[in-house]
């Protein structure tokens, strides 16, 4: 999977838990600063992103992931 | 077999109604803010020199006048809190004095905000073993004694107050049996430690926790009574947070249930909360009278527990 295709997923979520339009979703964008997606909405995107991506992604990995760039990084390492 | 149930319910909040405005004349938050991250609009809390014991007698005070029983039929008294700083008597001899009753069988019961459903369990357990006739189970909260108020991650959520019921045998279990248990593997997520504490959480770990992990255990604790969710006139889960509550109550499957929103106006009262709301419930008639009724707690531990109960 390239990473625009686990951003295109990413997006998806984001569009579904958290109403974030799926044109603004780019790798640079920080997920609480820029996209206004709080800190449990967080969660469920990482839930979502867990069951689509078929990855784990730990309590404490959670708060490293920023931006879409390092959700990107961390998916395509453990897909 | 003999079972039990709660045939009365009392419950009692402090005066002081504290609004999400007048938390930021303290704190960098805004109304805006608390109530699109937790869902509360106001909490009260308790004066200084108001402890968790007076608020448990004042809770139980009702539920016994309500239940039509006098203090000296009780023989059990059990009090789930985790904010009475005081060590000894617990919290339970001091209900039992302040009320009067003779002679029962008191204590304390610490699972943080899954309390209640512990308490209760134990009381039913009791009934059922013959070691109790008519029991008093409480949940009662000073949380605000344990709150940082300089920390608004935690200072919007905690509040006080207390809630009770009068447990008594019955032909017909009236009460069913317990789900509980816990996931120690995650015993620091929520915290109360040391010498003067003050209550710390990591918000996401129990969030993640409650919102996606427990909706199949509250769906067990109705299979464990024989009750289909879609049966439930109400469910009353812990008023952790509505961001909580409602994903459970979706997942649950009970459209047609009513479902307890009491943090709206009450906070988070931990181990207060659910009979808190229950009573408030029944008071206002929102519960036909024997429609079964999903409790279920769950927090610090982090521990769960959960009944089906009959409305009283």
């Amino acid at each position: 999977m390239t990473r625009d295709e686990i951003r295109e997923g990413l997006a998806e979520i984001l569009d579904e838990v958290a109403g974030v339009d799926t044109a603004d979703v780019e790798e640079g964008k920080s997920f609480t600063e820029d996209l206004d997606v709080d800190s449990l909405s967080m969660v469920e995107v990482v839930v979502a992103a867990e069951e689509k991506f078929g990855v784990k992604i730990p309590d404490d990995e959670v708060q490293n992931l920023k931006t879409v760039g390092d959700a990107v990084t961390f998916i395509e390492k453990h897909i | 077999m003999t079972g039990s149930r709660i045939v009365a319910l009392g419950h009692y909040q402090p005066a002081r109604a504290v609004s999400n405005d007048e938390l930021t004349q303290t704190l960098d938050t805004s109304d805006e803010w608390i109530q699109s991250r937790v869902g509360i609009r106001s909490r009260r809390i308790a004066a200084a020199d108001e402890t968790v014991a007076d608020m448990a007698a004042a809770a139980a005070e009702k539920a016994l006048a309500n239940s039509g029983l006098t203090a000296s039929d009780i023989d059990l008294v059990t009090v789930a809190t985790c904010s009475s700083m005081d060590r000894c008597p617990n919290v339970a001899a001091r209900v039992a004095s302040a009320l009067g009753i003779p002679a029962p069988a008191a204590y304390d019961l610490n699972t943080a905000c899954s309390g209640f459903s512990y308490a209760l369990a134990t009381a039913d357990h009791a009934i059922q073993a013959g070691a109790a006739r008519n029991a008093l189970v409480i949940g009662a909260e000073k949380l605000s004694d344990i709150t940082d108020w300089t920390d608004r991650s935690t200072a919007v959520i905690f509040a006080d107050g207390a809630g009770a019921a009068v447990v008594t045998p019955s032909e017909e279990p009236g009460i069913g049996p317990v789900l509980w248990g816990s996931d120690p593997a995650k015993s620091d997520a929520v915290v109360i430690e040391g010498w003067q504490p003050h209550i710390e959480q990591a918000g996401q770990t129990v969030f993640r926790w409650a919102a996606f992990a427990l909706p199949k255990l509250a769906v067990e604790a109705c299979e464990k009574a024989g009750v289909k969710p879609s049966e439930l006139a109400a469910f009353v889960p812990h008023q952790a947070n509505l961001r909580i509550i409602e994903p459970l109550a979706r997942k649950l499957g009970s459209p047609d249930a009513v479902v307890s929103k009491d943090i709206v106006e009450s906070g988070n009262t931990s181990a207060a909360s659910i009979p808190l709301a229950l009573s408030k419930l029944v008071e206002r008639r929102e519960i036909p009278s024997g429609a079964p009724v999903l409790l279920f707690g769950f927090g610090g531990g982090l521990t769960y527990a959960g009944q089906v109960v009959c409305c009283p």
